[in-house]
């Protein structure tokens, strides 16, 4: 076993993450002004780049689904107890104490437990609620003329909640980054893709022979 | 010296003869002023084949409009039986949703609150010659008035058909005569004055009742309305109220609320006056998603409510408050007025008239906003209402957001204190105008109008009378401004917006859980709260450790 520098995150999976980070904060910001929280742009505007921001986004998932499962990434995220305690006492006691992480990331296992279990949660569940209630919305006019007018009132506080979810989900996330050695350490790997990884003797020697420009 | 005392002298006659020109013409009370027509409108979509004055039976010295009626029949032969079946013939409309009898003859109205009995008055405004109480021919079809509509001169008017009381009487006095030969001469297709001639006047004055109906459309800019826009599109009133056989579309009494079938098949449709018959049910162009949006809010919202963004607009201020209650105040004996509310266009509206009380003006105003379906409901002259309930909707317009066939209208609302009848809870006929000692225009003595009134059409009066807080409702659907003027989205979407007041849907930008709304914010707070602390934790026994 040995630590090496090797590309984790490839380039589609950056692009993925930083148009993801684009269009949420876009959906976030417009969404929390047609809620009427703030009314930085005018209605017209906000709606029309929030639908805009929604469908790019909609877009952008079937592509990174199919990418999860054609290149097998989804396994990444498959949940597992093995450590999760492990973690969660880190980041509230272990922290603390200057205690190292306990956990090593793995050429197919980049997440620690905890990490792997909140992005499915995300992935399984806000996300879905979101695009779902989003979409209902968003046909209202489709089916909005046999429903009760109190119908989408539902159908909105399922989508502001969720909003308010994801929102805070981005506060831990970002906050997160800043719990290694450097800000800048845990930012680096989503730009350039490489990141520190235990590579068993066989997977550091199929990507030297042949991966040798993923490996560093 | 003398050249000076003499224009002195005849500016002073000039001054004093404008004076009494303006004492016999009343603004509020002006149906078709000379002025106003001095210059006919031009019909853009004239295509006449006959110049009516190479008729040889129209060559001849008319001397009473029945012989004009006469002489259009012989070749428009069957226009008079066809015109017969029309409301501006009629008066009447019977409502076979409701079964509620209604139309001019009927109703009771919040203005001078009935024409019944007070024909030899409101009838004006009736397209026929001559009717001035119950006796009317209604089956003689040359009692049709064909000019008030036809006249392309400018030059026809109609006058009250008997003499009132002379404190009103006077109004209509020194009016030039017409010349009914060149008048027949010179007929064509309806231009807006013809029908403004009394649309526009409705509820007594120009712009009174409507608000979205006044002279100022007669020679409307393009900001005004779009449509009638003269140096535009220019359109008749025709070019949406189509014809068919001398009855035409788009009555109030019978609204389409919601049309569903837009231009219809190839050719055009004769059925209806909606914005949709023209415009689509997909009217605004699909490319954007804004304009996608705003084609989605076509089947709850009408095109009047963004597309009419205020009302009153042209300069002419329509009435908003009418009390009677203080109507029959007299000095030295004699009724008077008060003209207190000077409108866009500089003219003085009476703000007091003895005949009719207190009024209140606005101009360029927000309409009322509501869920109607086209039905409109009545308080007839023999509703039985509940005076201690509240004020009385003198017509309410029925629709719920939970009805897919209504949608939110504008509505010019009109409020007023009016006389009913108080042993027998309803609305009451009032003699009004009359050369006799009961018309109250001339004696101000409700008692014995609302006593006649109510004698002279067999209707039961408690004999006391008291005064009831009323609404009416008029929907809006003229003065379509230009699209830049449309409403912006934030005008109804937004925490204060136009349909505040209006509950059982959710409108982004409007409605939001409250509580949800908390907890989401509580929620979002507590994880910033818990995240600075726990790197605040981090960043003290990082320290420690550092110094140990």
């Amino acid at each position: 076993m040995s630590l090496r520098r090797i590309m984790l995150f490839s380039r589609f999976e950056r692009f993925w993450h930083w148009t993801q980070v684009l269009l949420i904060m876009t959906l976030l910001f417009t969404g929390f002004g047609i809620h009427g929280f703030h009314d930085l742009l005018d209605f017209k505007t906000q709606v029309s780049l929030h639908t805009a921001g929604a469908l790019g986004l909609l877009v952008l998932w079937v592509f990174a689904i199919f990418w999860h499962l054609t290149t097998g990434t989804w396994r990444h995220y498959v949940p597992t107890t093995n450590g999760l305690l492990k973690v969660a006492r880190f980041y509230v006691y272990g922290i603390f104490k200057g205690e190292r992480h306990p956990y090593r990331k793995a050429y197919w296992r980049k997440h620690n437990p905890l990490q792997a279990l909140s992005y499915l949660a995300l992935k399984l569940i806000l996300f879905p609620a979101i695009w779902i209630s989003g979409l209902i919305y968003l046909f209202y006019p489709v089916w909005g003329g046999a429903a009760s007018g109190e119908t989408l009132l539902w159908v909105a506080m399922i989508h502001t909640a969720v909003a308010f979810a994801i929102l805070m989900f981005i506060i831990i996330h970002v906050y997160l980054l800043t719990t290694g050695e450097s800000f800048k350490d845990h930012v680096m790997p989503m730009i350039n893709g490489f990141d520190e990884v235990e590579l068993t003797k066989e997977e550091e020697a199929y990507l030297e022979k042949d991966e040798p420009q993923n490996i560093r | 010296m003398r050249s000076i005392v003499v224009a002195f002298l005849t500016a002073s006659l000039i001054m004093a003869a404008n004076v009494q020109a303006e004492q016999k013409t009343d603004v509020d009370m002006n149906f078709r002023l000379d002025k106003i027509v001095e210059q006919p409108t031009q019909r853009s979509d004239s295509n006449s084949t006959a110049d009516h004055s190479k008729f040889e039976d129209l060559k001849v010295e008319f001397t009473s409009g029945p012989e004009v009626t006469k002489a259009c029949l012989k070749c428009h032969t069957e226009a008079g039986h066809q015109f017969m079946k029309n409301i501006h013939w009629t008066w009447t409309y019977e409502n076979e949703k409701t079964g509620q009898l209604l139309g001019k003859k009927h109703l009771v109205n919040t203005f001078c609150t009935n024409s019944r009995g007070n024909e030899g008055m409101c009838a004006q405004c009736h397209a026929g010659y001559g009717w001035k109480d119950e006796s009317f021919d209604f089956s003689n079809q040359n009692n049709v008035d064909c000019v008030v509509c036809h006249d392309r001169t400018g030059t026809y008017y109609k006058a009250p058909s008997t003499t009132g009381n002379k404190a009103c009487s006077i109004m209509f006095e020194g009016k030039q005569s017409i010349d009914l030969t060149k008048v027949a001469q010179n007929v064509g297709l309806p231009a807006r004055e013809n029908c403004g001639g009394c649309h526009f006047y409705g509820g007594g004055g120009d712009g009174v009742k409507h608000g979205d109906l006044d002279s100022s459309l007669i020679h409307p800019d393009k900001k005004l309305d779009v449509h009638m826009d003269e140096a535009g599109l220019n359109f008749a009133c025709t070019q949406c109220h189509i014809t068919n056989k001398h009855v035409w579309t788009g009555s109030r009494y019978d609204v389409i609320a919601k049309d569903t079938e837009g231009t219809g098949k190839p050719g055009q449709r004769r059925d209806v006056a909606t914005c949709e018959s023209c415009h689509g049910l997909q009217p605004h162009p699909v490319n954007s998603l804004a304009n996608i949006k705003l084609n989605n809010h076509v089947d709850r919202v009408a095109c009047q409510t963004c597309h009419i963004p205020t009302i009153a607009r042209g300069g002419i201020a329509t009435k908003t408050d009418w009390d009677w209650r203080t109507a029959g105040k007299t000095k030295d004996g004699e009724g008077y007025k008060e003209h207190n509310y000077t409108q866009g266009n500089g003219v003085h509206r009476a703000t007091y008239k003895s005949i009719k009380g207190d009024f209140k003006y606005g101009e360029n105003l927000v309409p009322h906003y509501g869920w109607f379906d086209g039905q409109m409901i009545y308080t007839t002259i023999d509703t039985v209402f509940d005076p201690s309930s509240g004020p009385i909707k003198v017509n309410r317009y029925t629709g719920s957001a939970d009805d897919e066939n209504s949608r939110l209208w504008p509505f010019k609302q009109m409020h007023t204190f009016q006389p009913y009848d108080k042993g027998n809870n309803t609305l009451v006929y009032m003699h009004l105008w009359g050369d006799d000692e009961d018309a109250y225009w001339g004696n101000y003595d409700f008692g014995k109008a609302i006593k006649i009134g109510m004698e002279k059409n067999n209707l039961p009066y408690s004999g006391e009378y008291d005064f009831v807080e009323t609404y009416s409702y008029w929907p809006i659907t003229h003065m379509v401004a230009p699209k830049e003027d449309a409403l912006a989205c934030a005008e109804c979407h937004a925490k204060e917006g136009r349909l505040q007041g209006l509950q059982g849907f959710y409108l982004p930008g409007r409605d939001s859980f409250h509580w949800l709304d908390i907890i989401g914010l509580l929620a979002v707070g507590l994880m910033f709260f818990g995240v600075f602390w726990h790197g605040f934790i981090r960043f003290v026994t990082h320290k420690a450790r550092k110094q140990s």
